[in-house]
Order: C-alpha cells, then sequence, then structure tokens
C-alpha cells in the first residue's frame, strides 16, 4: 500500500509532468488561458492517462515488442476520441473553448511516455497509481497555469470576478506569449527553491571527472589539485 | 510466415477491431446530442439576429443557404444568413439577420472567431454588436474611426482593433451582396 502511495505522489511533486519533466507542453501553453480551460484538459488528459495505463498494463505481456508503440497509440486514440465525442455532447462551451487540443492529445508525449516507460513494465496496480498521480500533477499545475494568467489577463478566476474596475487586464497574459513567460517564471521559481545551489568550479559533483592511470579523478580533486599547482590563484577581474 | 509477425498481426488487428468496434458505439451514442447542441445553437443565433422571427424555415438556391425568419402568423421577417471571411487570425464566421427588402440589418451576431482577446475579440460584445441594429446597408456599410458615426450606413471601428472591425464590415458588405442577388426579391 506504501509503495502503491509512493507512486501515487511522485506525480505530484517530484516528478511532476509540467514543471519538472516538462512533458505534454502543447496543451499545457495552448489551453490554459483560463483555470476552467486548464482543469479540463488537465482532466480530460487523466482520463486518457489513466485509462490507457489499464489497459497497457494489462495487455503487456501480450503485445509483442515490435508493434507496442502502435499499439499504444491506437489504444490512447481510441480513449482520447470518446473524451472529444463526450465534451462535445455533454460539456459543448468547454469542448468549443479546448478546440483542437482534445485530439492533440493523441500526440501529447506524457500519456505515451507513462505508457512505455511506466504501465508497459509494471502491474496493473502500480499503473494506476502512477497514472492518478501523473493526472492529478498534470492537471494542478494547468489550473495553477491558468489561474495566474486568468487573474492577469481577465482579472478574474473560474470565471468569478476577482479585480475591480481599476485592474487593467494584462492582455499579454491571455495570448501565447503569456504563456511562456508564466511557465518559465514558474519552473525558475520552483527550480531556484528546490535546488541546491552550485557554486560552479567549486562543488562540480563527485559523478562527473575523469580516468587517469586507471584510476577514476572526481572533478571535486582536480580541482583541488589543481588550486594547489597554481596558487597563488589568479582570478580574472571583470570591468 | 513465422510465429512472431503472425502474433504482430493478430494482436494488433485485434486491438484495431476492439477500438473501432467501441468507438462506433460511443459516436453513434454521442451523435444526436451533438447534432441537438448544433441545431440549438444555430436557432439561438437566428433569433438572435432577427429577434422578431418566432420560427424559421431552411432556404437553399442556388448553392446558397439561407433561413427564412417567420414571426407567429408565418408572416416572413426577415432573412439570416451564415457569412464568413477572414479576419485579423484566422475566419470570423457570423449569423446576419437582414430585413426581406435587403435595406437594413437586424442584427449581427459572431459564431467563430480567434482575434486577439481584450481586443479584436469586442467584435463579438454587445457594445459593437449593437451598433449593426438597423444600420442601413446601401450603398454599403462604411466605418469611422475615434468618433460617432453620423451617417446612417456607419458604424464606429474598435479602438486598436481596426483591422477585426474592418474585417467585419468587408465580410459583411461581401456576403450581402452575394445573397441579395439570390434572395431579395422573395418574401
Amino acid at each position: 500500500m506504501t509503495d502503491l502511495f509512493k507512486e501515487f505522489k511522485k506525480g505530484l511533486w517530484k516528478d511532476n509532468a509540467v514543471f519538472v519533466m516538462l512533458l505534454g507542453m502543447c496543451p499545457v501553453l495552448a489551453v490554459t488561458n483560463s483555470a476552467t480551460n486548464g482543469l479540463a484538459m488537465g482532466l480530460a488528459t487523466s482520463f486518457v492517462l489513466l485509462s490507457s495505463a489499464i489497459f497497457v498494463s494489462t495487455l503487456r505481456h501480450i503485445i509483442p515488442h515490435q508493434v507496442r508503440i502502435a499499439s499504444y497509440i491506437v489504444i490512447i486514440a481510441t480513449f482520447v476520441t470518446i473524451a472529444d465525442y463526450f465534451l462535445a455532447a455533454m460539456l459543448p462551451p468547454i469542448s468549443k473553448a479546448l478546440g483542437p487540443y482534445v485530439p492533440l492529445i493523441v500526440v501529447n508525449c506524457l500519456i505515451l511516455g507513462r505508457a512505455e516507460a511506466f504501465s508497459s513494465k509494471h502491474g496493473i496496480a502500480t499503473s494506476i497509481s502512477d497514472a492518478l498521480g501523473m493526472g492529478t500533477g498534470f492537471t494542478g499545475a494547468l489550473i495553477i497555469l491558468g489561474g495566474i494568467r486568468e487573474i492577469l489577463g481577465n482579472g478574474s478566476l473560474f470565471e468569478v470576478k476577482l479585480l475591480g474596475d481599476w485592474f487593467e487586464p494584462w492582455i499579454v497574459m491571455l495570448l501565447p506569449g503569456g504563456a511562456f513567460i508564466t511557465l518559465g517564471l514558474l519552473i525558475g521559481f520552483i527550480n531556484y527553491f528546490t535546488k541546491k545551489p552550485v557554486a560552479l568550479g567549486v562543488s562540480l559533483g563527485e559523478d562527473i571527472g575523469y580516468r587517469e592511470k586507471g584510476q577514476f579523478v572526481t572533478a571535486n580533486e582536480a580541482y583541488g589539485q589543481h588550486q594547489e599547482k597554481s596558487s597563488p590563484v589568479v582570478t580574472e577581474k571583470t570591468e | 510466415m513465422n510465429s512472431s509477425v503472425l502474433k504482430m498481426l493478430v494482436v494488433l488487428t485485434t486491438i484495431g477491431l476492439v477500438s473501432g468496434g467501441s468507438l462506433a458505439g460511443v459516436y453513434k451514442k454521442s451523435f444526436p446530442l451533438i447534432e441537438k447542441h448544433r441545431l440549438e445553437a444555430l436557432k439561438k443565433a437566428i433569433f438572435d439576429v432577427l429577434p422578431e422571427a418566432k420560427s424559421y424555415k431552411e432556404l437553399e438556391k442556388d448553392g446558397l443557404k439561407a433561413y427564412q425568419g417567420l414571426d407567429d402568423k408565418n408572416n416572413p421577417v426577415g432573412i439570416a444568413f451564415e457569412a464568413e471571411g477572414n479576419g485579423f487570425q484566422a475566419k470570423i464566421v457570423m449569423m446576419v439577420g437582414i430585413d426581406n427588402q435587403f435595406k437594413k440589418l437586424k442584427g449581427m451576431k459572431v459564431l467563430y472567431q480567434i482575434e486577439t482577446p481584450g481586443l479584436g475579440n469586442k467584435i463579438e460584445f454587445d457594445d459593437f454588436r449593437n451598433q449593426f441594429k438597423g444600420l442601413s446597408v446601401k450603398p454599403q456599410i462604411g466605418y469611422v474611426k475615434n468618433k460617432k458615426p453620423d451617417k446612417p450606413n456607419e458604424i464606429q471601428a474598435i479602438t486598436a482593433a481596426t483591422i477585426s472591425s474592418v474585417a467585419v464590415v468587408k465580410i459583411l458588405n461581401k456576403e450581402i451582396k452575394k445573397m441579395s442577388g439570390t434572395y431579395k426579391l422573395q418574401g
């Protein structure tokens, strides 16, 4: 049970599809001009992700290796078409707002990526929790992005007016440029707070280095030797 | 034929058949609903641009489709038709309502546009739309910028969205001319 929860949790933050893995950028950038559109796109994608994860994981021993990608695409396309018909039949305004981006879920690399990298190698329960986690993380990211763009670009959130008439909407936030600006800043902030700052030249890590006389010399060691040999250190001055 | 090729064929064909079969089922269920939404949207648009109309009938002549609006005594109150042409970003599609003599517009409603949000998409809003109610189309629709129009056939273009506003005017002039040749004498 804890393993299943772990698979679910990683999609929410650590391996978030949008902010960390940068998968499925086409719908992320294209439809997040309002929080409602982000939510609808996120749910549609999650539905396809979950359904295809179940089928791919069930059929993983039956599908021959050579035709697996073709099989995944057919399975994914089937559920995308179902989602598309469902939205058009039940929620016409949302279907109209999302336009061609619902059929385009077929080529969303998040779904094919999870099918190939995870569902095709794991059991049904594990695949379901992975798909649920990834879907929730993706939906959450789309809502955050859509929410920020809607507030700044339209003064509203989920079509409820938040800011008064004094607010002059930033139209650029609703245009494609706003998507790039918001996503770039968000990823920058997340990296700033989650990744340890690396001082260049001092700590290149233990993984980087070279092989000398059959011995692996890490970059840190190499830098230390270099400092000993060439002291006093001459630092370049820039005007 | 060796067995692995056969297995590939069988598996992929089966997946394809199951997928096609289930999609046919979903399509059969959802198509009537999708069609219903389309007709409802069409009806709403026609009644929006022909406010006196209580019902309508479809007309088709010389390959041009139009809708004859009828009041509660079945008298024709005007013609509604779809007009489309190029806008600033992509096609603009409108429903246009005009009187039987093709002299004055009764209304205009934008059905599809992806003009710039906050600028060009104001062609959808009532401030712009209402200018077309009762607008004379003789000799043709004109536009002015940054001031109130003083002729009965003029509208005021949206500030900072002249291209979109003028696109609407141009599409209307072109389509009204085309439709009047076919439908003017009717009713």
